[in-house]
């Protein structure tokens, strides 16, 4: 059994008492979610935190809401709620294709969407998820909340926006006409972190072509959750191969991976370009597949 | 799980001998009862931490374990320097090389053993390795197991006196000039560098022990992981001079072993140190990264293959030149005259005119160990060998593999049948099993959906494994771990009311021991299996012997507990024939009954025996009273399983991703005891194979690091990976074994990987692909198609 370095343990049963805990105690605090990335870092001594700050009795982060322009979602809302839920795979079918690749069903039960994101491990999925969705953070203090969109959010590996007295509250998602997503992912094995994944968002205009489009890429260095010339070449064109092609060898040219025991770097880039094309491919042929059916807020 | 012929075991159709039947241990297991290692508890315990080095390779300059004795909790800290005061610092490995207990002069691994805290519990033992402070001088490390013999290479092993090199071994075995007249004279010549490379078992329950010397009588009992309680018993009688009859091995229930659980490992030395200095008991639990960076690995050969042949497909001769990395220290665990295990073996299930095998092994800054990980005794390197070159030699002559094998097979006649390298195969009928696994497969179609694919563009590989295996070490003339005879006893009473106990110096790690003896028993006796216990893994409670590894629990233990149920039946027709009133000779055996011949209606049961045996009233003459046998049996020779196994790939052209679509699984492992054992021994080798083949790799880094240190870097496969066994079986008895069993352990994991591989590089040939190496990772998949193809190691 690995054990981890002693720790005070503290439980918030509020938004506001967990960040009144985190301002108390400071630096050395961390929030732990689900725990199944910060619980491993202890017990290796990766981490090794003063005080863990619970904040799984935080019932109020637990939902998932369609408003008027957009779906909100909690920050302690579970993987498996992501996976399950019907409003989502409806407006944005990433999440399940994503979801049903994360880890396993032990880590899908416990593992939320907040925690990943704030974990910000650039291999993580749901950081290209919510970029390519064009997310924004709910991220609250005592002072209030702010907003950072998701292309701020992450300021380098394992680091966020979020400050030491702050806490991640909400995952926004702007619903947008015409659109649907698609997610594509290798690994090596069922539960691994991805060797790399790309995750894809398009919203088309009345006669076909694409409005608008986002690509977000996991695994394969810092900077790829969003990807701005891969967003210029498609805005206006028309869906065809050779765009995927042509927007795919964008998005090879962005990222830098490195040769690890995942796989090289030559075979990571090639991936990113691969998986790139796959899931511009999908996501417009479930937009497609959608508007020759009844057209929908979102598609799906 | 297909094509089997019995049907499943259900309530009221529990056979009285050989048959389906569900595991006895199962129900506590299932529930959660199981007793383990880390489950035990004495009053008193305290808990053990190991430090271990954080380089490959090192002078220790200093250790400062001030802190970590002012820690409050801490009871003790022992470093390599307390170990030297007593002798202990150094003990032998189970291949005549010495390994350090705790690191004296410098350490020669990454994780290597320096020091240990015993504290008053698991939590403060593990913070006070924190407060050590020890101080390396580095110094050049031999991470590539290729430079370790360059002559400026740093000698790793300068502890071994006049040691100037790495050099452990040069092994040799089949003649040499015959083999190179042989290849001189072929027509095909097909040569190929086929790497097996390191991989560890990563057992479910890691290593542990709870040691408790008692200080007055000096009686130390060890509960432990060990897959060999006896002779681990004897080894610490040797190791720590103690008397062996005051060492008391218990191995309780076992969360599998797979070989990792032979060796005696530093953690248990420490901790009986630590009873037998503090005197009071001590557990030590390796945690998961420990089982991985320090504990037995396997394989890490790099072979060069050569295989010669005629122009029609007839094979003439097998040579390899193998290069064996062994890590800091000698630790392989096999017999002592089988350096290299029965790596002999390599000429396969093929008649050959000649065969050669050269081998060197060196030191490295590597873990130690050699052999576990279910391989019969490097008979995994063996097997993978001569499937992979065969299939190099079928790319070569374009010609289909399964013909070819079919062509070259040991014919039925021809046994028992000698190899080139000495070996003597007890029986075999090879051409039945690989047509049963091709009709299985339905080999011509899918051979045709291949050809069609093809013109698609589509990846689709049809992998082809044919092995054989040698189990069951093995003749004491022959075979020995340090000096023990690799004989096993067994011991049987029948109690008064006709149940019985049945003791076996052989100890399960999941195998389902508790059954497949109670069952061997029933047949011979006719005591229905739910009325036999079998008690095993307790030095002080059973016979000796030399435990389970190798696929040698049936052949050995087995053959052990039919003869000593014979044995006791033999008594039990003396007696009977008092009962009957007949003479000895007049009785028949009908299974669980003796009846005077010609009238059935004079009979006892083996009950009613069992009682007169126990109660009052005379016996014949010269009959003791009771029901009770004992015997050590020692096997005349190995036993020889084998298997057809064909495996189904697709890849997908651009990401290169590996999906195993099906597997067929034909094996023989003589004599079935318990079909529903042997299917799900099956199932778990074949997962495994999946596993070594696609993913599973402990590697370094130049410096030495291991990088496969968690089960998020050393893969093992899941469900998911693994598709819908399909098995069938073939039963060609061995005709030196009581009961004409096999073994059967290992059978899957050796058989396996080359059928994987085989299926890859099939599916590859559009690319002119011959070899490529595991673990075929998605990233190693593509290079190959490529052109890139980079060796493992």
């Amino acid at each position: 059994m690995q054990v981890p370095a002693p720790f005070e343990y503290e439980r918030a049963s509020s938004v506001s008492e967990a960040i009144a805990l985190r301002e108390r105690l400071g630096e050395e605090a961390r929030f732990v979610a689900g725990g199944h990335s910060l619980l491993p870092m202890m017990k290796l001594r990766l981490a090794t935190p003063e005080y863990l700050i619970d904040i799984n009795d935080c019932t109020e982060l637990f939902y998932i809401n369609e408003e008027a322009e957009e779906i909100r979602i909690g920050a302690m809302t579970r993987h498996r709620e992501l996976l399950e839920s019907e409003l989502l795979a409806q407006h944005f079918p990433i999440f399940r294709d994503a979801e049903q690749v994360i880890a396993d069903p032990v880590v899908r039960n416990r593992g939320t969407l907040g925690g990943s994101l704030c974990q910000a491990d650039p291999s993580e999925d749901l950081s290209a998820v919510c970029a390519a969705l064009d997310a924004s953070c709910v991220i609250a203090s005592t002072s209030g909340e702010r907003v950072v969109p998701m292309g701020d959010f992450h300021v380098g590996p394992y680091e966020t926006a979020v400050g030491p007295a702050e806490m991640l509250t909400e995952i926004r998602l702007p619903l947008r006409p015409n659109g649907s997503s698609a997610y594509h992912k290798v690994e090596r094995r069922a539960g691994d972190w991805a060797v790399v994944s790309a995750g894809a968002a398009v919203w088309m205009t009345g006669d076909g072509a694409i409005a608008d489009g986002r690509v977000g890429l996991a695994a394969v260095g810092p900077n790829t959750t969003n990807i701005e010339p891969v967003r210029q070449a498609l805005q206006g064109s028309a869906p065809s191969e050779d765009l995927y092609e042509q927007v795919g060898a964008i998005a090879a040219e962005h990222c830098s991976p490195v040769t690890d025991q995942r796989g090289t770097a030559e075979y990571k880039t090639h991936l990113a370009k691969e998986l790139t094309k796959r899931a511009l491919r999908t996501a417009v042929a479930r937009v497609t597949s959608t508007t020759n059916g009844a057209m929908t807020n979102g598609a799906g | 799980m297909t094509a089997v012929e019995e049907t499943p075991a259900e309530e009221g159709e529990r056979p009285i001998g050989y048959g389906r039947l569900l595991r006895k241990e199962d129900p506590r297991l299932i529930r959660g009862m199981g007793n383990f290692v880390d489950d035990i508890q004495l009053p008193g315990m305290l808990h053990l931490a190991i430090l271990r080095s954080p380089v490959a390779h090192a002078r220790i300059a200093n250790i400062d374990t001030s802190a970590a004795q002012a820690h409050p909790k801490v009871v003790a800290v022992i470093t390599g320097a307390d170990l030297a005061e007593q002798g202990l610092a150094w003990m032998p490995t189970l291949s005549n090389d010495v390994q350090s207990v705790l690191a004296t002069d410098k350490v020669r691994f990454q994780h290597q053993e320096v020091a240990f805290v015993v504290a008053e519990d698991r939590y403060s033992a593990r913070d006070a390795l924190e407060l050590i402070d020890v101080e390396y001088d580095m110094l050049p490390v031999i991470s590539d197991v290729r430079s370790a013999l360059d002559a400026d290479a740093p000698v790793i092993r300068d502890d071994l006196e006049g040691k100037a090199d790495n050099h452990i071994f040069d092994w040799e075995t089949g003649d040499e000039a015959s083999t190179n007249e042989v290849f001189e004279r072929a027509d095909v010549v097909v040569s190929e560098e086929i790497i097996y490379p390191r991989v560890h078992p990563a057992p479910m329950e890691t290593c542990a022990c709870v040691a408790q010397v008692e200080r007055v009588s000096g009686q130390l009992t060890l509960w432990s992981t060990t897959q060999a309680p006896h002779a681990h018993r004897t080894v610490y009688a040797l190791v720590a001079g103690l008397p062996e009859h005051k060492i008391r091995i218990i191995a309780p229930d076992i969360g599998g072993g797979f070989g990792g659980k032979v060796p005696i490992y530093p953690g248990y030395v420490c901790a009986i140190v630590a009873s037998l200095v503090i005197g009071k008991p001590v557990k030590w639990t390796e945690d998961r990264t420990e089982n991985l960076v320090s504990t037995g690995f396997a394989r890490d050969y790099i072979m060069k293959g050569e295989i010669a042949a005629t122009s029609d497909g007839k094979i003439l001769a097998v040579r390899t030149n193998v290069l064996a990395d062994h890590g800091a220290f000698n630790g392989v665990a096999s017999p002592i005259k089988y350096p290299a295990g029965f790596f002999g073996v390599f000429t396969g299930s093929y008649d050959l005119e000649a065969a050669h095998c050269k081998m060197t092994a060196v030191y490295t800054n590597k873990a130690p160990g050699g052999v576990a990980y279910a391989c019969s005794f490097r008979i995994t390197e063996a097997v993978y060998l001569i499937e992979r070159i065969v299939d190099c030699l079928a790319f070569e002559l374009d010609m289909d593999p399964a013909e070819l094998r079919l062509k070259n097979f040991i014919k039925p006649e021809q046994f028992p049948y000698e190899t080139k390298t000495g070996w003597v195969y007890d029986s075999g009928d090879y051409e039945p099993a690989m047509r049963k696994a091709m009709d299985m497969a339905g080999y011509a179609q899918l051979r045709e959906e291949q050809a069609e694919k093809r013109e698609r563009g589509e990846l689709m590989g049809i992998g082809i494994s044919f092995f054989t295996e040698a189990v069951g070490a093995g003749p004491r003339k022959d075979m020995d771990i340090l000096g023990l005879g690799m004989a096993d006893g067994c011991e049987l009473r029948v109690h008064p009311t006709g149940k019985a106990i049945v003791r076996l110096s052989v100890k399960t790690q999941g195998q389902g021991h508790e059954t497949t003896f109670a069952q061997i028993v029933a047949e011979e006796l006719g005591i229905p299996p739910e009325d036999i216990d079998v008690i095993h893994g307790d030095t002080d409670n059973t016979p000796f012997g030399l435990g389970t590894y190798g696929s040698r629990s049936t052949p050995v233990s087995g053959a052990a507990a039919a003869l000593v149920a014979r044995k006791v039946r033999d008594k039990a027709q003396i007696i009977a024939s008092g009962m009957l009133e007949a003479s000895v000779a007049d009785l028949e055996w009908v299974k669980g009954s003796f009846h005077v011949a010609g009238d059935p209606s004079k009979s006892v049961t083996i009950q009613d025996i069992a009682m007169r045996a126990h109660g009052a009233g005379d016996l014949p003459d010269g009959i003791e009273g009771g029901l009770e046998a004992q015997i050590c049996y020692n096997p005349t020779n190995l036993t020889y399983p084998f298997g057809a196994y064909i495996c189904v790939v697709d890849i997908d052209p651009a990401t290169a991703e590996v999906k195993v679509r099906r597997f067929i699984a034909v094996d023989d492992c003589g004599t079935q005891i318990n079909p529903m054992i042997i299917e799900g021994q099956v199932h778990g080798g074949l997962a495994d194979g999946v596993g070594m083949a696609l993913m599973e790799m402990i590697a370094f880094d130049e410096d030495g690091n291991c990088l496969s240190a968690s089960l998020m870097d050393y893969l093992i496969p899941t469900s998911l990976e693994c598709p819908d066994w399909e098995t069938g079986h073939t039963v060609t008895p061995s005709p030196h074994h009581p009961i004409g069993a096999k073994g059967i352990g290992e059978s899957a994991t050796v058989g396996s990987p080359p059928a994987v591989v085989n299926a890859v590089v099939d599916a590859l040939k559009p690319f002119g692909i011959r070899h490529a190496d595991m673990p075929l990772t998605p990233s190693r998949v593509w290079e190959t198609m490529q052109g890139n193809h980079t060796a493992p190691i």
